[in-house]
């Protein structure tokens, strides 16, 4: 693999940080990157999505700019990061949804929405789509919705099957069988918790400057339980259509709803604040990425605020339109699983369990 | 800037010794100004690339490996000071060190276990998590909540000493001078290290050569100012601390990056090719601070540190790569020395070696025989290329002479009472315990310590 301009960075940045090692606390990066012999592209690619960006590291580095050695791991990693993501994703013709996260985002929600509502006036008639309505199964059958959205589902896996396989090996894990249960258990407990954006010390990290703060973490977690819960109300819906033949909509006191709403909510708030936290970032940790990061963020929280509208919306004349809006997000939000910003979680993890694997063969 | 001029507390120098000073003044209520000479990004002087200090203790808890007490702490100060310290001062030091930790969490300085290749530091030695900038940071940021008046900036500090009483002083900040006034002063601006005219006077020309290891704005003015108003000096100019770094480091700023440790491991050689001392004595720690002077003596101050193969991945990796060959003759031609002497010392070197088993974790067993300069431990023939070479220059730490306190931290007068106003702390003072030799952490020791104590009692003359 050629070394580019990032990686070369990336590693004289690492043989800096090698002979210094004062960081060594504050994440796992460091104590990594000292079992490495040499640096290259592969390991780089491997301690970049290590990194989870909190920022301790810059705040606290002694060869910082206006220092001549200029240190920034954070914005170099982001980048790194990034370009494995392009690199990795699978197809390779997707590239330019990692370079240009926003356009694409842009791109795919508005077609979707556009698909969606050219797809209910086909259905049911331009008159439908701005009567009042209670059901929206009546502007769009509950078969077709199932329908595209499980063939979307395959594509995603499909990729992300190719994606990922393809970064595994790169990072020199071996056959996911060969590796021990205690080791998933470890890298998936550090994914879930956020292990490494506590700063070292348990107080957080250091986006925003230099006080330590929790509120990241505690934001992306809402987002993440956010977004199990509504991926278990969906499944439970599924659920409840076919098995059970119970058909949406569901009331308010029903599981799914339930699940969907708190779900939606935790979503909307941890949305906003991530999304608070970047605009007030320290801007010297933050490197330009054409809104691929944004992206997500934007595809969630809309996809929350219009879901979360729908049953409000029952019975009115907006229900058709909100309905096309809806399912656009929730289409475009399929494609960034596949190839936008999603996949940061599934990188993570693997390098999380990567380093787990290390650790364990050494000792 | 406000207008305010009129200040309980001024405080000098925002490093640990400055900035604890401050933060102990403020919190008894005094109004408290701090006077920085170097820009935001940059303060914090030394104390910025430092990692650890070295509290007693009477525990192995977190994050201490084992109880230190106060008899083994004096033990190791007398050793390594030779006796030269003041006794009194000494023993308080260690004593109060045993708050420093509390002292420094509860002000948000977060601790860490060892950093690997400290091991050996472990029982003695605290780390801070995120080294000395966390460290730094943390505090500006509980004095800044503490109303500290934080000026950084403020060049060309002139004191206002009338006998032995602080007055007021004038500062420059972008081009326009401000006079502010104090009931006490607390001068905490470091030693003189980076000021390689002044250590001229003791080394001679030999001084032009000397990298820094640390900040550039520790020039020595106020310790100057308050020589010259005829404080007591401690020390001499000619002790400093200088230990052996790579020599392409920074001219500046260096830090802890610049070390290199395959000393033991091979040979050094001066520009004729010749060694020129024992570089198996002990282990790298201990002794990396006498090859400071050994460079230092050595013509153009330069030394080679030479190993082959063998040595590789068994010491500290370094940020730049070393100089390498295949060849003995062509290593010597890109450190441009002389092939044949180069040749000549390691033939001899070589043929001195006696068998044993090496053991680079150990005093072993591997050394030379017969030789004028006998190499003591880890003595393995050099033979196996590629060949490597790091250039060693002096890199100063941090200098000895400083003025003299009591144990209020006053500054004493040559003959006569202390000032009654006037406080040191941190470097400007720590030769009155460490008056030679090095404890490593004692630095940041005697910084807070007096930094406290210089807190205290210029916040209680203020009063
Ligand atoms: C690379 C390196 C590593 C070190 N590691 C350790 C370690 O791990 N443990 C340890 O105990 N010791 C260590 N030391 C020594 C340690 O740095 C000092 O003992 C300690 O920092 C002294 O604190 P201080 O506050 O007196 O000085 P400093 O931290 O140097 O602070 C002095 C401050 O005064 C300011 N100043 C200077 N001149 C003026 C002026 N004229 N006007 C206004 N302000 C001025 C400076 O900008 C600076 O901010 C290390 C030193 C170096 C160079
Ligand atoms: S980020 Fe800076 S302080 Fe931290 S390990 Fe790297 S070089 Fe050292
Ligand atoms: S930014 Fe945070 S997570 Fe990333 S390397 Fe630095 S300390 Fe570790």
């Amino acid at each position: 693999m050629p070394t580019n301009q990032t990686t070369a960075e990336a590693i004289r940045v690492m043989t800096i940080c090698n002979a210094c090692r004062y960081c060594e606390g504050h994440c796992a990066v460091f104590p990594a990157m000292e079992r490495q012999t040499v640096f290259t592209q592969n390991n780089i690619d491997f301690l970049s999505n290590l990194c989870h960006q909190c920022g301790a590291c810059y705040q606290h580095c002694q060869y910082a700019d206006p220092h001549e050695f200029g240190i920034n791991v954070p914005a170099v990693f982001e980048q790194a990061r990034r370009e494995s993501y392009t690199q990795f994703l699978w197809p390779t013709f997707m590239q330019p949804a990692v370079l240009h996260g926003g356009k694409f985002m842009a791109t795919t929600l508005l077609l979707a929405i556009s698909l969606f509502f050219l797809a209910i006036v086909g259905l049911s008639g331009m008159s439908k789509i701005f009567a009042p309505q209670v059901n929206f199964y009546n502007l769009m059958p509950h078969s077709v919705m199932a329908g595209a959205f499980s063939l979307s589902a395959v594509m995603v896996v499909v990729s992300w099957w190719m994606t990922l396989r393809r970064y595994w090996h790169s990072i020199s894990l071996p056959s996911p069988g060969s590796i021990r249960m205690s080791t998933y258990r470890v890298a998936l407990a550090s994914a879930l918790t956020l292990k490494n954006l506590d700063g070292g010390h348990g107080e957080g990290c250091y986006e925003s400057g230099e006080s330590p703060s929790l509120w990241k973490r505690r934001h992306h977690h809402l987002v993440l339980i956010g977004f199990v819960l509504c991926f278990f109300a969906t499944l439970l819906g599924t659920f409840y259509h076919y098995s059970l033949n119970v058909p949406a909509p569901y009331g308010w006191l029903t599981l799914p709803k339930i699940l969907g709403v708190t779900g939606g909510i935790m979503l909307l708030v941890g949305c906003a604040g991530l999304f608070w936290i970047k605009q007030t970032a320290d801007q010297r940790l933050v490197s330009h990425d054409n809104g691929y990061g944004s992206s997500l963020t934007a595809l969630l929280f809309l996809t929350s605020l219009t879901g979360l509208g729908l049953p409000i919306a029952k019975g009115t004349g907006a229900l058709g339109f909100l309905l096309a809006v809806h399912l656009g997000c929730v289409l475009a939000l399929f494609l960034n699983f596949a190839w936008g910003k999603f996949i940061h979680g599934f990188f993570r993890f693997i390098a999380l369990l990567a380093d787990e694997h290390q650790k364990t063969k050494k000792n | 800037m406000t207008s305010k001029t009129h200040f309980d507390v001024i405080v000098l120098g925002g490093g640990l010794a400055g900035l604890t000073a401050a933060i102990t003044a403020a919190e008894t209520g005094a109004t408290v100004c701090l006077l920085e000479i170097a820009p935001r990004a940059l303060r914090g002087g030394n104390t910025r690339h430092t990692r650890n200090l070295r509290p007693m203790h009477a525990s192995g808890a977190f994050p201490m490996e084992g109880a230190y007490d106060f008899d083994e702490y004096l033990d190791d100060l007398l050793r390594v000071t030779a006796g030269d310290t003041n006794h009194a001062l000494a023993e308080l030091t260690i004593r109060e060190s045993n708050h420093a930790l509390t002292w420094l969490q509860e002000h948000g300085v977060a601790f860490q276990r060892p950093l690997s290749g400290t091991l050996h530091l472990g029982r003695t030695n605290a780390f801070f998590l995120g080294g000395g900038k966390a460290l730094v940071n943390s505090l500006y940021r509980f004095a800044v909540q503490l109303g500290v008046h934080t000026i950084y900036e403020a060049t060309d500090i002139a004191l206002n000493i009338s006998g032995d009483r602080f007055v007021d002083l004038t500062y420059q900040q972008i081009n326009n001078t401000h006079r502010i006034s104090g009931k006490s002063l607390v001068t905490a601006a470091g030693g003189f290290e980076a000021n390689l005219d002044w250590l001229e006077e003791a080394w001679g020309p030999a001084a032009k050569n000397f990298l820094v290891r640390g900040t550039p704005y520790n020039k020595g003015d106020i310790l100057r100012q308050l020589l010259d108003a005829g404080f007591k000096q401690i020390g001499d100019a000619a002790q400093c601390h200088a230990v052996a770094i790579d020599g392409r480091a920074p001219a500046y700023d260096g830090g802890i990056v610049s070390r290199v440790d395959s000393v033991p491991l091979g040979i050094v050689v001066n520009n004729e090719g010749k060694r020129f001392y024992d570089e198996g004595q002990d282990f790298w720690p201990k002794r990396y601070a006498i090859w400071g002077r050994l460079i230092a003596a050595q013509t153009d101050q330069i030394g080679y540190a030479i190993t082959d193969a063998k040595a590789e991945g068994l010491f500290m990796p370094t940020v730049l790569p070393p100089l390498k060959s295949t060849t003995i003759d062509d290593l010597a031609k890109q450190i441009n020395i002389p092939a044949d002497s180069l040749q000549k010392t390691i033939g001899e070197f070589n043929a001195a070696t006696v068998s044993g088993s090496f053991d680079h974790q150990a005093l072993d067993e591997c050394h030379t025989e017969g030789l004028p300069i006998n190499k003591s431990h880890w003595a393995r023939q050099i033979d196996t290329p590629p060949y490597s070479a790091y250039p060693l220059r002096p890199g100063i730490t941090f200098t000895y002479l400083g003025v003299a306190v009591d144990d209020r931290a006053r500054v004493q007068v040559e003959h006569g009472n202390p000032s009654e106003n006037i406080f040191a702390a941190g470097e400007m003072m720590a030769g009155n315990i460490l008056g030679r030799g090095y404890l490593a952490g004692i630095g940041m020791t005697i910084g807070n310590v007096f930094g406290r104590i210089a807190g205290r009692e210029a916040a209680r003359h203020a009063n």
